[in-house]
């Protein structure tokens, strides 16, 4: 595998946190990545495709596709837009042999942005610096769709000054659950008071997430209650110098 | 098309009693599951699981031809078996067999199958009598309840609330000691175990290659039931068919360790036929009731029919964010959690609660837990898109499938996306933006927008997007 990457920075990253983006491609770059931001993508057609509009999911989906057709690696900063492209592709394009081949082609060279650090660039250790006692939110589409639970946990072991503390119970969703969270506010807002209360529990005053979707849950709902707890993405952490 | 239960909804999510109870009782049972499940104790739990998987699949696919084998078991065994098409025809024959036996007073122990109809009440209109005698189902049926969850129907109430109701319609003391309340479930019981005519049991398992129905208990009241009475009647959903009896071997390590982190239940009973002539006990009948009640129905999706695959044991329910919110009493069916989110739809007709395969926030955690692997969120969104489209049918939901459709356009022109996302940042952000974000948001306050402030505080928002600060980046190096 060569030394480029395309970023693909998911929708949310670009509106909302562009610095996650930033972080992300800083941390690339110092391990010597060239990084290549292909300025046509947009999103994954996940929001659609879980409201169960299907026509509209393909249609992103072509897009992104199309995008990243001749991408020869692709780094996500999101557990939950990977699983999108590497598990659900496949089933909007179960008709179209010509679609469903490249989804095969693009979804074995998509990497979210941890999994790529530890199985490609095989790095552990980033060289990162950032005092503080933090805890880490396992997003359910990393940790279930994907399997990613060592790894991130590997990369901050190695982040000089951080002390991780970790979640009890552990594993349980923030309740973002992408529509759902404005579908259903109120299940999902009760959600996110009881993973309020386990972080609270933790004695931390940050929470490092692999998705900004879920750290944004995170963030509102600490922040409704009155905490003064931070989240950062991982790749921000990463980056921290 | 009954709306989402909002306002039930909201009296569960602050009933903190409640949210309490429901949390703590599942929490309990997550850790007792993930101990016996663990590497250590039982490291052929995956294997277990894909060949669980496996022998519901085969069955499932060839059930015609099991039912008929197991049939042709039971009537060798001396038992005579019945087919349902509904509850309606359970009932007309259980008032008939009653009828026929002289008895008005039934037995039965815990059964989902027979709460899909709401066997009990119907049972009773004509004037017959049927008791549960699982304590908790017991409990349930005094108070006139539903089941709050599948495996555990009284997991909602307290010891306080029990010896309140137990006062009221037992007319004993007030016993607030849970041993000493078993001990009143007990006597009262043990009178209707022994006169009773007819006890109705369920089936864990059906077996084709022996005619045996297979329940897993734990408070013995199962064996009473299906050996006190002169009857026998087993009813059970056509779903609940395994192959051979080595099957079990599989199936019973899973069941009781996914259910309530047992190794094995208390009993486990295997009940085939009426008592032979040099048997001591046992019922001198025994029919076997297979219902379909709409099975057949989910049969035939190809897709979503892993959905009989389900054994019951609730783990799905104890794992599930959501059902640990809103209880059991806010989902639409007798089955609650995300089990109940997938099968409610198939039987009822999904615009029947159209919202129910909506609440669900997609975590995956009712898939990684169940023994049996349905793929529930697949089948979660399978049934989203479903509900859509039948409510195109009906000219609803135009307004949000038009947002989707103008969404998906302005994904597919990423500068005109750019172009939206500055503007709407401009706005935001200006200098002035505290006078404006108080003045002019309110005014948005609308849809999702509002729905996410109503619960939680609004990110930050950035200056400038992604791309922008990677064209100034790219720009800056170039110099």
């Amino acid at each position: 595998m060569g030394r480029r990457v395309s970023l693909f920075v998911t929708c949310i990253v670009d509106e909302l946190y562009p610095n996650v983006g930033v972080a992300m491609a800083d941390v690339l770059e110092r391990l010597g990545y060239e990084i290549d931001f292909p300025p046509a993508q947009t999103c994954c057609g996940q929001p659609a495709f879980n409201s169960g509009y299907r026509d509209e999911a393909r249609t992103v989906a072509r897009h992104f596709l199309n995008v990243f057709r001749d991408a020869e690696c692709i780094v996500v900063p999101s557990g939950s837009c990977t699983s999108m492209i590497t598990h659900h592709f496949q089933e909007l394009f179960e008709k179209e042999p010509e679609w469903l081949e490249l989804t095969r082609k693009v979804e074995t060279r998509i990497w979210e942005f941890t999994k790529f650090l530890i199985e490609v660039a095989k790095v552990e250790d980033v060289g990162a610096r950032l005092e503080r006692v933090a805890t880490f939110h396992d997003s359910c589409h990393a940790l279930r769709t994907l399997g990613i639970k060592e790894g991130p946990r590997r990369l901050l072991s190695k982040v000089r000054g951080l002390e991780l503390r970790e979640l009890d119970p552990p594993e349980e969703c923030c309740g973002f659950g992408g529509t759902f969270s404005v579908k259903m506010p109120e299940i999902s807002g009760a959600m996110g008071r009881t993973k309020v209360d386990a972080i609270v529990r933790t004695g931390a005053d940050l929470v490092i997430g692999l998705d900004a979707s879920c750290l944004m849950q995170i963030q509102g709902s600490l922040s409704r209650a009155g905490h003064s707890i931070s989240t950062m993405h991982i790749a921000e952490v990463l980056a921290s110098r | 098309m009954p709306a989402f239960p909002l306002v039930q909804i909201e009296e569960t999510l602050s009933n903190d009693y409640l949210q309490n109870a429901v949390y703590t009782s599942t929490g309990r049972l997550i850790v007792k599951r993930k101990d016996l499940v663990s590497g250590a104790v039982l490291p052929e739990y995956q294997e277990l699981r894909d060949q669980a998987n496996r022998i519901k699949r085969h069955t499932i696919e060839n059930l015609d031809y099991y039912l008929e084998q197991l049939e042709s078991k039971v009537v060798e065994r001396g038992g005579k078996v019945l087919w349902c098409r509904d509850g309606g025809e359970v009932v007309d024959f259980l008032v008939k067999l009653a009828a026929e036996k002289n008895t008005n007073l039934i037995v039965k122990s815990k059964s989902m199958v027979t709460e899909e109809f709401g066997m009990n009440e119907r049972l009773a209109q004509h004037g017959l009598e049927p008791v549960e005698t699982d304590l908790g189902e017991f409990i349930i049926q005094l108070a006139h309840e539903k089941p709050y969850h599948i495996v555990l129907p009284a997991l909602h109430m307290t010891r306080y609330q029990v010896a309140d109701l137990f006062t009221e319609k037992l007319g004993v003391e007030r016993e607030e000691v849970i041993e000493k309340q078993t001990k009143i479930a007990r006597a009262v019981l043990r009178q209707k175990f022994l006169h009773a005519g007819i006890g109705i049991t369920g089936a864990n398992f059906l077996v084709a290659e022996s005619g045996a129905a297979v329940m897993a208990t734990n408070e013995g009241n199962g064996r009473f039931t299906s050996t006190a009475p002169k009857v026998h009647v087993v009813i059970a959903g056509i779903e609940k068919l395994v192959p051979r009896a080595k099957d079990l071997a599989t199936f019973l390590k899973l069941l009781a360790r996914s259910a309530t982190g047992q190794p094995l239940t208390v009993y486990t009973s295997f009940l085939s036929g009426p008592r032979r002539p040099n048997e001591i006990d046992g019922p001198e009948e025994f029919y076997l009731v297979l219902l379909d009640n709409g099975r057949t129905k989910l049969l035939a999706d190809r897709e979503k029919r892993q959905s009989l695959y389900c054994i019951r044991c609730g783990s799905c329910l104890n794992h599930c964010p959501v059902y640990r919110k809103i209880g059991g009493h806010n989902y639409p069916w007798v089955y609650s959690g995300p089990i109940g989110s997938i099968i409610t739809p198939q039987y009822q007709g999904v615009m029947q609660s159209p919202w129910l395969p909506f609440a669900s926030s997609l975590c995956g955690a009712c898939a990684e837990v169940c023994p049996v692997k349905i793929e529930i969120p697949k089948l979660l969104l399978l049934l989203r898109s479903e509900v859509n489209k039948a409510k195109e049918k009906e000219h609803k939901n135009w307004l949000e499938h038009l947002i989707f459709r103008g969404w998906a356009w302005l994904m597919r022109h990423p500068k005109l996306f750019e172009l939206g996302g500055m503007m709407g940042s401009a706005v935001l952000t200006a200098p002035e933006s505290g006078g404006l974000i108080r003045n002019v948001l309110p005014f948005f306050r609308v849809g999702p927008l509002k729905a996410w402030i109503k619960e939680r505080d609004l990110p930050p928002l950035p200056e400038k997007s992604f791309r922008q600060l990677w064209r100034e980046r790219e720009r800056t190096e170039k110099h």
